[in-house]
């Protein structure tokens, strides 16, 4: 059982209160776009057996996304933080780095 | 190899068992194969088989990071049918199923394979519209499934309680010639069969690189040293992903928790396969008397073998409204493991960017069932080059191309 804290309204719980929502930072590419691109978008991931950034939404609480900052080996929750950014903030890297010094940034 | 019969067990039984041979050797890798699967678990092993015994290539060579079928292969609810609604999977996992049938005798390996019937339950009108469509492409696509009443139902599962007030049995998808089989055996058998034929199977044997040039894959890097190979298919369920980062390119697949219980065991009480996809939950007895449980994929990414109890709980709650009688019984263990999900729930068989690279994976949460035929159809494309009429469908490309292959949406959820 997860416990995540949602950066909207500050509430720390259960994770049945809140729904994953998948790999977080997708570049979106959309009408117009060059069928891999689109085919990638929609498709492709990361899928990382460690450090994973990731959308989740307060469906039981505020309803809003956010992004949290997870390891997919471990389930440890590095942190989380708002939904209106297209990269980690830094204080998550450095709170990932710190407890991962092998890992090698966000790409 | 020693055949199994019932002269052997006589035969063996006037000098104490000790003429029992190994089922299969555990060999030093070779400097180069021709072909090296990854991953010993049922899909590899079956691959390796059918290389060996449909088309004659046994300079093969089957990776274990751990020991064979310790994977979803050991962990699974054991349940094999073929009602599918797309004609490209009825294909495949009817194969598969016809494969299952004749399995124990092919292997010379009794893998216990019970053709108890499987059980679709419709618990809503939505539901109910949705077999009946599979029941019509089941028949036009020569697969014997049936569409059953409630009154049937019962009559197939006494203890099922039809008028649940949230969940009404309405009606069945009905296989009579679905079932289980004994998920360890299904691994071992091909893995005797594939050694008997010269495949080395070599356990605690970790792929840590994936070797090329210019495009083209030379060999593996393994903790037992490089290891060449003119043609490398990787088998790895849950940890595509991580095979597929170190070749470099991206699969369209995410790794999730899919979690199972067992009940302590009890009296019969069930003689076939229920699925109760509204609800979540699937449930069959053992030949020990455990009541087998699934239920639908933990949500998020997932590497750690476990899942969240809350599904459990889940699962479990909707299955005692359909089964009042299972209510009180304890439950004995809970595992998880790690499933590869695409988009539309449906395999990959197929190449990869890399040259001389192929995968077959992204068989999700029905993984089990598909084993033989998915050891055909792969064993197939290794042989050739190029996946013939079985595995075509299934290349990685539909994304790109929109040709969907969607169980998503015809099995409701549990696949």
């Amino acid at each position: 059982m997860l416990m995540l804290k949602c950066p909207n309204c500050g509430v720390t719980a259960e994770e049945t209160e809140f729904a994953p929502g998948g790999e977080a930072h997708l570049t979106r590419f959309a009408s117009g776009s060059e069928d891999q691109a689109f085919s990638d978008y929609l498709f492709a991931r990361k899928n990382p057996r460690g450090v994973h950034f990731e959308r989740w939404r307060h469906a039981f609480g505020c309803g809003k996304w956010f992004h949290a900052a997870r390891c997919t080996a471990t389930l440890e929750v590095f942190g989380t933080y708002t939904g209106q950014t297209s990269t980690p903030p830094d204080d998550i890297t450095a709170a990932v780095k710190a407890k991962r010094p092998e890992w090698e940034g966000f790409k | 190899m020693k055949r199994y019969s019932a002269f052997a067990i006589a035969r063996e039984a006037f000098r104490f068992h000790s003429g029992w041979e190994r089922a299969w050797k555990s060999p030093t890798p070779k400097a180069e194969y021709d072909v090296v699967i990854v991953g010993a678990g049922g899909h590899g092993l079956a691959t390796a088989y059918y290389l060996a015994k449909n088309h004659g290539i046994t300079n093969v060579g089957v990776l274990e990071k751990g020991w064979l079928g310790g994977g979803n292969t050991g962990r699974n609810t054991t349940i094999i049918r073929s009602n599918y609604l797309q004609d490209e999977s009825a294909a495949i996992f009817e194969l598969s199923r016809t494969l299952y049938e004749g399995l124990s005798r092919d292997l010379n390996y009794n893998i216990m394979f019970s053709p108890r019937g499987v059980l679709m339950l419709a618990q809503t009108e939505h539901e109910l519209r949705a077999w009946k469509r599979t029941s019509h492409a089941n028949r036009l696509a020569g697969i014997k499934s049936e569409m059953v009443t409630p009154e049937r139902i019962k009559e197939i599962v006494p203890i099922i309680e039809l008028d649940g007030p949230r969940y009404p049995v309405l009606g069945g998808l009905w296989q009579a010639r679905g079932g289980t089989a004994r998920h360890d055996a299904v691994a071992w058998g091909y893995a005797r069969g594939a050694s008997d034929r010269g495949v080395d199977i070599i356990q605690q044997c970790e792929v840590t690189g994936i070797d090329q040039t210019g495009g083209k894959i030379t060999g593996v890097q393994t903790s037992k040293g490089a290891i060449k190979c003119k043609k490398l298919c990787v088998v790895v369920a849950g940890s595509s992903g991580i095979l597929a980062d170190m070749a470099g390119f991206r699969l369209p697949v995410e790794s999730m928790a899919l979690q199972a219980l067992v009940s302590e065991p009890v009296k019969p009480v069930l003689d076939c396969v229920i699925m109760a996809n509204t609800v979540h939950g699937y449930l069959s007895q053992s030949d020990k008397g455990e009541l087998v449980i699934g239920g639908g994929s933990d949500g998020f990414n997932n590497y750690t073998q476990r899942g969240s109890f809350h599904h459990i709980e889940e699962t479990v709650r909707a299955l005692i409204e359909t089964f009042p009688i299972i209510s009180r019984l304890k439950q004995l263990r809970q595992w998880g493991g790690i499933v590869d999900m695409t988009g539309d729930r449906s395999p990959i068989i197929g190449k990869t960017p890399v040259d001389g690279m192929f995968i077959n994976c992204g068989w999700g949460t029905g993984g089990f069932k598909s084993i033989p035929g998915s050891g055909w159809a792969t064993a197939e494309m290794l042989a050739d080059g190029e996946p013939r009429n079985l595995a075509a469908p299934f290349t990685m490309d539909r994304f790109k191309e929109g040709r969907m292959i969607d169980e998503s949406v015809a099995a409701a959820v549990a696949h």
